[in-house]
């Protein structure tokens, strides 16, 4: 096992390594750069020189990115042009808030997305499964981010039950439960999509179990249907659920994007789409080297999960 | 089970009850910014966005006077020009602290301007002052006594005091720039009416009351920028009493808030231009008769009124109306007539013509790109010309359009915000302005008469000469036709009912000094 952990990691490097060749190319090759960006009407052709001069951007591809591969190897992610901070330090602060984000929201849709699955799987073609089906159709087609304005609209401007935006409250904010708070509404956007996966999902894999031959002897043996249901069939189907809470573990961090916008919610992905169109080149390689980092951990985190659940993969 | 579930409502319930919801302190002034900001060094930033808390944490030798775009003194008392234009000596205000305790002396005038100027000087590399060019005339300061201050310049620029009152002239504290270096934009210190507190990143930024502002306290006692980058998101912090005051205020809400009697909206024409350049050194645009005709066959009102929902007002030509000392309105905006317009353009020869169009899909103050050029193609269709647009991202357009349209196309959108009359004309509508010369001339304009009159119009000191000779400017571009004038936009912002004494600013900047909230 921890061989192949080991391994698994190892891979992982020349993985990294070429993603982020990758994307040093595309925002080098993509016009416009930092200089422009930062002088906006102002940047002629003299300005931009000499800014990009003093920004070091006036030296070769390949020289910028060794410098910057260096000084990454060193621990060193350089600095940010536009924000004119350190990009380990923009960046590990805004991952922890998606991090917090994601997180809650696949909290959320697993739990949620297991019992609906679940529940319709057993009341096949009952009203609960007719419902449950119809909330999880609407749910995957739903547009996260006009689905966060209108939770906006009703739970912080209507009702005034959660905050519009941000993470902590302006004044006196920062404790657990204000975060929480804070995080309610972004969290309960972003889950919905994984959830009705998830919830379809599981109830597919629970009919295909429900149907086997051992099923039919424990109810046979005189267990009660809850029994039945969690311990026989659902431990069964769970082997190929996790895969796909692996994979919507990676949708909800680039799903939280556009929630990360609606909801002012201070994460990686509304950093990366701002450094992108400010050709801030060195921020966008530190924040997507973490997150192909994450993806990475979590993919496999979901394949030693399912190995300890299914021991014919070992 | 059912503890479980128990536990989950319990929680539930103590996190909506939980922490107050989004209710402002009383005498705190919330905020709500487009973006993050930069950095809060004056020298370093280009935005509006990060100047609008600047103005309140520093002094600059001297400002805008309120509701106008007319320079009056601040941190200087008063200034001499020699009769020739190079020299300025200011005369500063006495006793005046930093908000650090150290003092405002001519010397740290002298430090301000040669730490973006200077390229030996120690401190040079706290930068990099993207707009240090603002200054590029300025070839030695000096301070003369402890309250003089003389600039000298290469040759004479009679824009040097807008551009002074413009916020990178502001006067930065020696000692903290020495003692924070490169992160002196993350601890400012200036002389302003406001003090800086506190940035928590992506969060908030707050500034407290200076209470040894030389021109007395102000009212508040703190502000708070927050950065809600999302407008609609703005808007709903705004209806859910989240902040107290937002700027650039989408124009489908504004007149929601309009209607409501909690919230007080307001609107001011400001020096901005949204043009089309048009290409004159080929294709049909090399014909002033018809860069004319597109001028009468665009119909502006509909496009002010209908496209931008009474945000702008129409543009008459190069020079906006918000520098009134220079634009007496005497010229007006080319009427929609697009039967004139096709006379035009068959006495050219121009009928059914393939136009390319540059469009931008954003960009720093290009309101509604795409759908203004919706409009406009249609406009022209009505008159015989096919326009063909080609959208780009904001950053690439730029990078397409800033080197001029030979070959490429025949049109482009543009829109510029300034803070004097020269600097939109001089950068781009001089023949010295092709952008192979540096300049942002991309539509190759070239009218010798123009361009001696932009450079006599800098040498001139005297306002009122100046304003002369900018109006006669402005007749001869509306007359030649080398931009399609289109419109300039209104800034506008909300606050909530308890906030008195804002006041919008032709500059775009936001003085909160004599603001209260009840």
């Amino acid at each position: 096992m921890t061989a192949t952990v080991a391994k698994r990691l190892l891979t992982a490097i020349p993985v990294l390594f070429g993603l982020s060749i990758i994307v040093f190319l595309m925002i080098a090759l993509i016009p416009g750069d930092p200089a422009t960006a930062i002088l906006g009407s102002y940047a002629t052709p003299e300005n931009v020189a000499r800014l990009n001069a003093s920004l070091g951007l006036d030296q070769s591809l390949p020289q910028q990115y060794l410098a910057w591969i260096t000084g990454v190897l060193h621990g060193d992610f350089g600095r940010s042009y536009a924000l004119n901070r350190p990009v380990i330090d923009i960046v590990l602060e805004r991952f922890s808030a998606t991090l917090l984000l994601a997180g809650a929201s696949l909290l959320l849709a697993t739990v949620f997305g297991l019992l609906a699955g679940i529940v319709s799987a057993v009341r096949q073609f009952g009203l609960a499964d007719k419902v449950i089906t119809l909330i999880v159709l609407i749910g995957i087609s739903m547009p996260s981010f006009w689905l966060g304005l209108l939770l906006i609209l009703f739970f912080a401007v209507k009702i005034r039950l959660f905050p519009a935006s941000g993470m902590v409250a302006i004044y006196g904010g920062g404790g657990p439960l204000d975060i929480l708070h804070h995080l309610v509404l972004p969290a309960v956007t972003l889950a919905l999509v994984a959830t009705g996966v998830i919830a379809r999902l599981t109830r597919t894999a629970m009919l295909e179990v429900l149907r086997q031959d051992y099923i039919r002897t424990a109810r046979a043996k005189g267990l009660t249907e809850r029994r039945v249901v969690y311990r026989h069939a659902f431990k069964a189907a769970l082997v190929s659920i996790i895969p796909v809470i692996g994979i919507q573990a990676g949708f909800v961090l680039g799903g939280a994007v556009y929630v990360e916008t609606v909801f002012q919610w201070p994460g990686i992905g509304a950093m990366l789409v701002n450094a992108i169109s400010q050709r801030d080149i060195l921020l966008v390689q530190g924040g997507v080297l973490v997150v192909a980092a994450a993806y990475v951990l979590f993919n496999l985190l979901a394949d030693i999960c399912q190995t300890l659940l299914d021991p014919r993969l070992k | 089970m059912r503890k479980l579930l128990a536990a989950a409502f319990a929680l539930c319930a103590l996190v909506m009850v939980g922490p107050a919801t989004a209710q402002t302190p009383p005498n705190a002034l919330i905020v709500g910014q487009i973006a993050e900001p930069k950095s809060l060094d004056p020298q370093a930033v280009t935005a509006t966005n990060d100047f609008r808390i600047l103005v309140n944490l520093y002094d600059g030798l001297v400002r805008f006077k309120k509701g106008t775009l007319e320079v009056e003194p601040d941190l200087a008392k008063s200034w001499d020009i020699s009769d020739d234009g190079t020299t300025y000596t200011f005369h500063l205000r006495e006793g005046v602290k930093f908000q650090d305790g150290t003092p405002f002396n001519a010397e740290a005038v002298k430090f301000t301007f040669d730490r973006m100027l200077d390229k030996t000087n120690p401190y040079y590399d706290t930068g990099p002052f993207p707009l240090a060019f603002f200054f590029s005339q300025v070839d030695t300061v000096t301070a003369k006594d402890d309250n003089t201050v003389v600039f000298k310049l290469k040759e004479p620029f009679a824009p040097f005091l807008s551009n002074l009152a413009y916020p990178t002239g502001l006067i930065v504290s020696p000692a903290a720039v020495k003692q924070y270096g490169k992160d002196f934009g993350r601890h400012p210190v200036g002389t302003g009416a406001f003090k800086f507190a506190e940035w928590d990143p992506n969060t908030k930024v707050v500034v407290t009351r200076n209470p040894d502002y030389w021109g007395g306290p102000p009212q508040l006692e703190a502000v708070v920028f927050r950065p809600i980058t999302d407008a609609n998101t703005r808007v709903a912090e705004m209806l859910s009493g989240g902040i107290d005051l937002m700027v650039e205020v989408p124009p489908d809400s504004l007149s929601q808030f309009k209607q409501n009697s909690s919230f007080k909206v307001y609107e001011a024409a400001g020096p901005h231009l949204w043009f089309l350049i048009l290409n004159t050194k080929e294709g049909p645009f090399s014909d002033k008769r018809v860069r004319q005709a597109v001028n009468y066959a665009i119909d502006k009102k509909a496009l002010v009124d209908n496209v931008l929902q009474g945000t702008a007002t129409i543009a008459a030509g190069p020079i906006p109306r918000a520098f009134a000392w220079a634009n007496d309105g005497s010229v007006k905006p080319y009427p929609y007539d697009p039967e004139k317009a096709k006379e035009l353009i068959r006495a050219a020869g121009a009928e059914g013509k393939t136009l390319t169009f540059y469009v931008a899909e954003g960009g720093s103050g290009m309101l509604d790109p795409v759908a203004m050029a919706t409009a406009i193609q249609a406009d022209l269709k009505k008159v015989g010309l096919n326009a063909r647009i080609q959208t780009y991202e904001w950053n690439t357009y730029l990078a397409n359009v800033n080197p001029g349209l030979k070959g490429k196309a025949d049109m482009a959108e543009m829109a510029w915000m300034t803070n004097d009359p020269d600097t939109l004309p001089f950068l781009a509508l001089r023949t010295d302005a092709a952008p192979d010369k540096g300049g942002f001339n991309s539509g190759y304009y070239s009218n010798p008469d123009v361009d001696k009159l932009l450079d006599e119009a800098r040498r001139v000191t005297d306002r009122n000469k100046r304003g002369e000779l900018y109006e006669k400017v402005q007749k001869i571009v509306h007359d030649d036709a080398p931009w399609a004038f289109i419109a300039n936009w209104k800034q506008n912002a909300v606050s909530t009912a308890a906030v008195k004494g804002f006041e919008l600013e032709p500059s775009f900047l936001l003085n909160l000094k004599d603001v209260t909230k009840e």
